[in-house]
């Protein structure tokens, strides 16, 4: 009787040690997998709060020979991003004109109309988008801007490409927003007399825009910090430069021309952390939104 | 009552549009292939030359095609513990609170950072690592561009998984813990059976991700034409690929970059849609 206690004591404590050690093992591993964050800030901020100045907001990025000069006499590289921050502006901000209103309204069709056949396809081929590789969208925007259209390299076909790459997002923020908003809300304006359009563009648009602008800030995000299609694409320049038809740079190109040259090495860290910084605001920023304004009813 | 016909129209115009997009980037791959089609025919998959050499030239995509999957599979099985830690710790052990809010915002930026800025720490920080520890001469290669890319892939893997397993049923937990089970008893023998295909099919998205990571593998694998050896030997992926060699590329090397970006297209399709048919099986 008293050995097969002690045997089963044994056993639960035995049981009670696994589970704890479990327990451990599962904290332990977790937070050990939000280290790698912490590294990488700290090696950004740490190799490039030097070169991030005023002039590296307004003058574009050096050329070889002047980084070098400055190199060898241990200043800080002259020259700044200027080209790259106007370049993503424009190509993001170009596909954003592309894909927000497609993908708003796409998302409004497949909301009001959750179980038609034609919308399960529009769904289905939306997921897919979703998945298609960046550097995918950038053969595309290659094959489909690049050579008949601008007939060379252009920020045109790069907007195109990360337009596609942002869509999937914002169609399905404003599926999900627009499906939580109830139908009595719908039901009461078009009781009122209010034209069908209307009711969606005046009423239920506006409730559920926290959720979109969301789905549209997490679009852009995502897309600004996107290196692979450009590269097939809008190639990068020297200078500023507007014109869309022309060779755009982008600040992820020129994070990409510095790690290839030797001489500017060291503004690749700067340019990392101002890109990192620019697309962390824009995840808390939506974050903060999608809090603030939950679509409640 | 115009006005109202064109706004259904354009709710149909928009989804007819996404269909023709679609369809487009689809039918503009496999006619930017068939030239390369036409020459190596099925051979294209199996064969493991590619030899731009003008008037010799050769192209296979089997190096490529092993170097992706063998990077990104790699890269799952390293991010497995740490995701499955995250999905247990977030789902389960520490629904609320402070510190399961820090990690989950933690986790959303490790999402935000941009591949190239991974791919700038693999270089400059864990190369020298890997290096030091003797692994490969020059700490490029597949296992240098799994372990980031393992990272990279921790939001996807791990942010499905804490949903299925906060969503097991209360009622099962608590008949087990009445039993006399165990926290660990009720991972294993109720959570992990209840959630177990959810789980699994955010891994499938994660590798779905993991095969169309362009940048930090670019930047880290060491870029070679030849069929890897082992999982410390330098290698290539079909995204890396065609980053390093569309910009000058002409002719048979193009079209043959082109079906490499189609082989691309279709494997992460399918990967991807496997990994849908399992959500979707859950959910109904």
């Amino acid at each position: 009787m008293n050995t097969s206690t002690q045997i089963s004591k044994a056993k639960i404590n035995r049981r009670l040690l696994k589970d704890k050690l479990f327990t451990y093992a599962i904290i332990f591993l977790a937070f050990l997998s939000s280290v790698p964050l912490f590294l990488i800030l700290f090696e950004l901020i740490k190799k490039g709060y030097r070169q991030i100045n005023i002039s590296f907001f307004y003058k574009v990025a050096p050329d070889t020979m002047e980084a070098m000069v400055a190199v060898k006499n241990n200043e800080i590289i002259p020259g700044g991003i200027a080209n790259g921050i106007v370049g993503t502006l424009i190509i993001v901000g170009m596909a954003s004109l592309i894909a927000i209103p497609l993908g708003i309204i796409c998302g409004m069709y497949l909301a009001e109309n959750s179980k038609g056949k034609f919308a399960g396809v529009v769904r289905f081929i939306v997921d897919m988008l979703q998945g298609v590789p960046s550097i995918v969208l950038g053969v595309i925007g290659y094959i489909w801007v690049v050579k008949p259209i601008t007939g060379g390299f252009s920020g045109l076909a790069g907007s195109v490409a990360l337009s596609i790459m942002m869509l999937p997002s914002i169609v399905r923020s404003t599926e999900e927003t627009l499906k939580m908003i109830p139908d009595t809300l719908k039901e009461a304006a078009l009781s009122l007399g209010v034209p069908y359009h209307k009711t969606m563009l005046r009423v239920i648009l506006p409730s559920g825009i926290s959720g979109i602008l969301t789905g549209v800030i997490l679009g852009i995000s995502r897309i600004a910090g996107e290196t692979a299609p450009l590269m097939l694409t809008a190639l990068g320049s020297a200078a500023i430069s507007t014109d869309i038809t022309k060779p755009s740079s982008a600040i992820p190109l020129l994070v990409w021309e510095f790690y290839n040259d030797p001489n500017l090495v060291n503004m690749i860290w700067s340019a990392s952390l101002f890109l990192l910084i620019l697309i962390l605001i824009l995840n808390l920023s939506a974050k903060a939104i999608a809090k603030k304004w939950k679509v409640q009813y | 009552m115009n006005s109202e016909k064109i706004f259904r129209y354009l709710l149909i115009g928009s989804g007819v549009l996404i269909v023709f997009i679609a369809l487009g980037i689809i039918a503009t791959l496999f006619v930017g292939a068939i030239p390369s089609f036409k020459e190596f025919g099925f051979g294209f998959i199996y064969s493991s030359d590619w030899n731009p050499t003008q008037g010799r030239e050769s192209y296979g995509a089997l190096p490529f095609i092993i170097g992706t999957l063998v990077t990104s599979i790699l890269a799952l099985l390293i991010t497995f513990p740490f995701a499955f830690s995250i999905s247990l710790f977030l789902g389960e052990y520490f629904k609320n609170g402070k510190l399961p809010s820090f990690l989950r915002s933690v986790i959303d930026l490790l999402a935000g950072i941009p591949s190239v800025v991974y791919g700038l720490w693999g270089f400059y920080a864990l190369r020298p690592i890997i290096t030091d520890l003797g692994l490969n001469a020059q700490g490029f290669g597949i296992f240098t561009s799994s372990i980031v890319l393992a990272i990279m892939i921790i939001p996807y893997a791990s942010s499905l998984g804490s949903e299925v397993i906060s969503m097991v049923p209360g009622s099962l937990k608590e008949a087990a813990y009445s039993l006399g089970a165990t926290r660990f008893e009720v991972v294993k023998t109720v959570i992990i059976p209840n959630a177990g295909s959810g789980i699994f099919a955010g891994y499938i998205l994660a590798l779905g991700r993991a095969i169309g990571e362009t940048m930090a593998v670019t930047m880290l694998i060491g870029n070679s034409n030849r069929i890897p050896t082992g999982i410390f030997d330098l290698g290539n992926t079909m995204a890396s690929l065609i980053a390093n060699q569309f910009g000058e590329a002409e002719g048979l090397k193009y079209t043959s970059l082109v079906e490499i970006g189609l082989l691309l297209f279709i494997i992460t399709g399918v990967v991807n849609y496997i990994g849908k048919l399992i959500m979707k099986k859950l959910s109904a």
